[in-house]
């Protein structure tokens, strides 16, 4: 019973810190490009205010515009309360595994897509056809780097692939290593971060992701950037525990949790820094040069599986 | 002083000694001088292992039995030949401005060079020496194969550059197989690679391995000799490259290149019992000779044309050999012999009828038994050798690889015969008007030396009509050397 | 250290290998690709010192540090050189669509893997693993021949295919007799000063190095 309620704070964590993190990322970006950049709680008073905000919305826009939001939301959310953050065994992570973890973030897209495309401008729809082709490939990519990672595990389910990068011996694999620069690309690019998708544009012909909810207001549009938001520390915290799953903890014991999170958070700064650095490090990619991109990701992700079949299952 | 130190040290000193003095008139004669030395020292070392059987030098680094010392004997025999020819024709080319006397000094140079090359892969007794020593030769050649710095000349030896080293890259592997599974047997050193050691211990390799290693080896080495279908580049190296190169390209190279495989697949017959590499070579060969008799016909170039002629005779030979009996064997050996007499001296009449006529086009040559009757009738006589007509010697080395096949493959004598006699129509058809047809205005006097076809070609009727005992009996040792692995 | 993480450092190295055989097969520019290869040649040098270490064939050690010299520095050094006197360091070899040949790239990956199985079942050796990797190097080497435009690209090709034949000697054998390797780096030394006057040649007769020129004149 117990474990549910961790589950719950899990959950409550990452929804709860996300707003948080988004703007450290944009304060850093910020710093580093000599700026002050908006106070670290800025995210939060957006979102207030928009929730208070009354919405206003197209005439011929139809029910699933107005449903969209909230099915985005609920699929994120219960997304992150699948991942395991703090806690290794967790009641949901045992019902569903990391293929259940993919699809929830698809059918967010999908709805997403779709809600772009309900109103009918110009600028929804080509929002939407880029996004899915983004997908198309990011799709394969991040399931191979998956599978790379279930192979070694032999299990598809969360907790036993944080298990056994747990494991006391020392190990080296060169296949989770391909399978982690595949799934730090495939990252960036369904994040919609530089240099796949500028967060920060406002011109609308180089969104990506913008492009989609540029007809939300109000409520609507704080659930859909909250769920945004959600999905980078999800990502993150996806890299960070399935890679260096280090100081999280096995038991529900106070002291563990404690623990584990102080090293969730040291960790994720840490990564963050990382993600500002690289963004104001690099420029924007062009439109066409992202298939190229995430074809690379894609090679790397069957490097990882075709390392483990030849050097690590051994003749 | 002995036989061996000779054979190996001469072309090599000559080589650095043409460096220098290349370009002088003194170097043609110096050419001919170390060729004829060599060819002293192959004879003499023929002659012990006539008297005595099989040999090592220097340890077990070197060494000579019936199947690689009469391919040494021929190979200084055909160089000698090719260094008198190559002298007036060479001096003709300075003159009309073809080669200047840097790319003289290259070309004599590169020519010992090439042939230490490849007395260093007949005579090793190292696998790994044998890659490297074919590897030198080709090396050698590459150069000497651009020597006219035509835009096609370029070309032709980037291509020959490229082809071949992808495919002697491919026999470094097959190489580096049989070294890892007779390193479990023989120990982690030169003995490994021995080849001498490992026919003795064949039956001790893994023939999973080797036979992969085989086929590795039967890709690369056989780029080399220009099997279909890794035969892209031997046309053009052949075409391009100064006749006398063309000559010992097609009449030796190829020869050595197959002596390399033919060894390879002694070692992997002992160790399979299975006669898979048998069976691939028989493949590739038939596979080059039918393309290559197609192909004959399509042709433009003279030289290009009887390069097409080389990949059939070799294709033909790969056949013989991937028969295996010792029928087969002698039949294989024989033909090796009297191809390279015939194809060199026909390169050679070809190259003084392309000079006589300024041009390698066939439809531009024409009449020549008019004005240059010699050559004419050379030509003529040459590719009635090499179609396999009696008495000359291609005509029985033929007849008995059909009896060879009759024996143990006969639904192979008619795709065999199919492409011999397309070939012969190919070949035909081009040389017929050449020799015989109406004689052009633009054909130029020139010097030239009918000598050395003449006795090429008169080698080679002699081993048609009456093969010397001591010959045959060469042979029939070697045949049974190869056969002895595939018991 | 047990042999168990010792073979798992061999693994590692080969990764490495095999990555940088692909990042070679991805570039477009001149110098880059030249960094790559000598960094090829700086990683086969330390493989087969692993590989030394590991197996303990004092042999082997010679050979990392010919590999070093020879295929980390002088080659690369010596190609550089070229490069720069043809003035062709600012050039960029136009796409020869990098995505198709990756993906073909993994194909070959596993066409050697399969051919290699009945050769790594038979082995003894700790390195017996890394065998499919190396002839995939091999592979990969020659597809970058095939599939490119310049001929100094081809060059890098050929000369990379000759280091994963080395990585192959290193992995299925540890390493042939130092006879043999001195004898087969002497040849490629040879190959590469015989490319280089080749391509003042192709370059004065052509004036260009794009191999188009070069292809069939019949």
């Amino acid at each position: 019973m117990s474990l549910w309620i961790w589950n719950l704070i899990e959950a409550l964590l990452i929804i709860g810190i996300a707003p948080l993190m988004t703007a450290f990322v944009k304060k850093l970006k910020a710093r580093l490009q000599n700026r002050q950049g908006p106070p670290l709680l800025q995210g939060y008073r957006n979102l207030i205010k928009l929730f208070a905000r009354q919405p206003v919305l197209a005439s011929q826009a139809s029910w699933l515009f107005r449903a969209a939001p909230y099915v985005i939301f609920a699929a994120t959310a219960l997304a992150a309360a699948i991942m395991p953050v703090i806690l290794v065994d967790t009641p949901l992570t045992a019902a569903a595994d990391i293929i259940a973890l993919v699809a929830l973030l698809a059918l967010a897209r999908f709805f997403t897509a779709l809600a772009a495309m309900d109103v009918g401008t110009a600028f929804g729809g080509m929002g939407a056809s880029r996004e899915m082709t983004f997908a198309a490939l990011t799709e394969p990519a991040m399931l191979m780097s998956i599978f790379v990672l279930s192979m070694v595990a032999q299990s598809t389910n969360i907790t036993a692939m944080i298990d056994m990068v747990l494991t006391p011996e020392l190990t080296l694999r060169p296949s989770l290593a391909f399978a982690l620069a595949a799934l730090v690309l495939v990252t960036i690019a369904e994040t919609g971060r530089i240099p796949v998708d500028n967060p920060a544009t406002h011109l609308e012909l180089t969104m990506v992701h913008e492009a989609m909810i540029l007809e939300y207001s109000g409520r609507y549009l704080a659930l859909i950037e909250w769920a945004n938001q959600i999905k980078l520390l999800l990502f993150a915290t996806l890299i960070l525990n399935l890679f260096f799953p280090w100081g999280i903890a096995i038991y529900p014991y106070t002291t563990a949790i404690l623990i584990a999170a102080v090293a969730w958070l040291g960790k994720l700064l840490v990564l963050f820094v990382l993600l500002a650095l690289f963004e104001t490090w690099m420029a924007k990619m062009r439109i066409f040069r992202v298939p190229e991109y995430l074809g690379l990701a894609f090679l790397l992700a069957i490097l990882g599986m075709l390392t483990h079949y030849i050097l690590e299952v051994g003749v | 002083m002995n036989l061996f130190d000779l054979l190996l040290g001469t072309p090599l000193i000559t080589a650095v000694i043409m460096g220098v003095i290349g370009h002088t008139r003194i170097a043609t004669k110096i050419n001919i001088a170390a060729s004829a030395i060599t060819l002293v020292a192959a004879l003499g070392l023929a002659y012990q292992v006539l008297q005595q059987g099989s040999f090592t030098a220097h340890g077990q680094a070197f060494f000579l039995d019936a199947y690689n010392v009469f391919l040494v004997s021929l190979t200084a025999f055909v160089a000698t030949t090719t260094a008198i020819f190559s002298g007036p024709y060479m001096m003709h080319e300075q003159q009309i401005g073809r080669v200047t006397s840097n790319r003289l000094r290259l070309y004599h140079s590169m020519f010992q060079l090439f042939v230490f090359g490849m007395y260093l892969a007949l005579t090793t007794n190292n696998l790994g020496v044998l890659w490297i020593a074919l590897e030198l030769a080709t090396l050698a050649t590459v150069l000497l194969v651009s020597l006219y710095r035509t835009p096609a000349a370029i070309a032709a030896a980037w291509k020959y550059f490229i082809l071949c080293g992808v495919g002697i890259a491919l026999a470094l592997f097959g190489t580096i197989l049989i070294f890892a599974t007779s390193s479990e047997v023989l120990g982690h050193g030169n003995d490994a690679l021995t080849w001498t050691l490992l026919y003795d211990n064949a039956g001790q390799l893994a023939p999973g391995v080797m036979t992969i290693a085989f086929m590795f080896l039967l890709v690369g080495y056989g780029t080399k000799v220009g099997l279909v279908p890794m035969h892209a580049w031997l046309p053009d190296a052949h075409g391009e490259g100064p006749t006398p190169i063309s000559a010992v390209l097609s009449g030796l190279l190829l020869n050595v290149a197959l002596y390399a495989l033919v060894r390879c697949k002694a070692l992997v017959d002992g160790a399979t019992q299975g006669g898979l590499a048998g069976k691939l070579m028989m493949g590739f060969g038939l596979l080059s000779l039918l393309v290559a008799a197609l192909a004959l016909h399509r042709q433009r170039d003279i030289k290009r044309m009887f390069s097409f002629s080389s990949i059939e005779h070799m294709g033909l030979m790969t056949f013989a050999f991937g028969i295996g009996t010792p029928l087969a064997n002698f039949a294989g050996l024989l033909h090796m012999t009297v191809h390279s007499l015939v194809k060199s001296g026909i390169f050679f009449t070809v190259g003084h009828a392309a000079q006589a006529m300024g041009t390698q086009q066939i439809i531009n040559i024409r009449g020549l038994v008019n004005h240059h009757p010699g050559i004419g009738w050379g030509l003529m006589i040459g590719t009635v050798a090499i179609s396999g007509f009696p008495p000359f010697g291609v005509f029985t080395s033929e007849f008995l690889l059909f009896t060879a096949a009759l024996h143990t493959h006969p639904w192979a004598v008619v795709p065999l015969l199919l492409g011999l006699v397309v070939a012969f129509a190919g070949l035909f058809r081009h040389v017929q008007p050449m020799v015989f047809g109406a004689v052009p205005d633009n054909a130029m006097p020139i010097n030239i030396n009918m000598l050395p076809v003449y006795v090429h070609l008169g080698l080679a009727l002699i081993l048609g009509l009456a093969i010397p005992a001591f010959l045959a009996d060469w042979y029939q040792t070697a045949a049974d050397l190869l056969h002895g692995a595939a018991r | 250290m047990q042999p168990a993480l010792l073979q798992q450092w061999v693994a590692v190295a080969a990764a490495m290998m095999l990555l940088v055989v692909f990042a070679l097969l991805a570039q477009r520019h001149m110098r880059a690709l030249l960094r790559w290869f000598a960094l090829q040649g700086v990683v086969l040098a330390l493989t087969s010192a692993l590989v030394a270490f590991v197996a303990n064939v004092p042999e082997l050690y010679i050979s990392a540090l010919l590999a070093l010299i020879l295929k980390g520095f002088l080659l690369p050094w010596m190609l550089w050189r070229i490069v720069i006197n043809l003035g062709m360091h600012r050039e960029v070899e136009p796409l020869v669509n990098v995505s198709v040949t990756l993906l073909i790239g993994a194909a070959l990956v596993l066409f050697s893997f399969y051919v290699s199985l009945p050769i790594e079942k038979l082995s003894q050796l700790v390195t017996r693993n890394t065998i499919a990797i190396a002839l995939a190097c091999v592979l990969l080497s020659m597809l970058m021949m095939i599939t490119r435009r310049k001929a100094i690209t081809q060059v890098v090709g050929f000369l990379a295919m000759e280091n994963s034949l080395f990585f192959t000697a290193t992995s299925a054998t540890y390493g042939m007799p130092l006879l043999v390797e001195i004898g087969v780096a002497f040849d490629v030394l040879i190959a590469a000063l015989i490319f280089g006057l080749f391509f003042f040649q192709i370059r004065k007769t052509f004036d260009s190095l794009d191999i188009e020129h070069l292809e069939d004149k019949h």
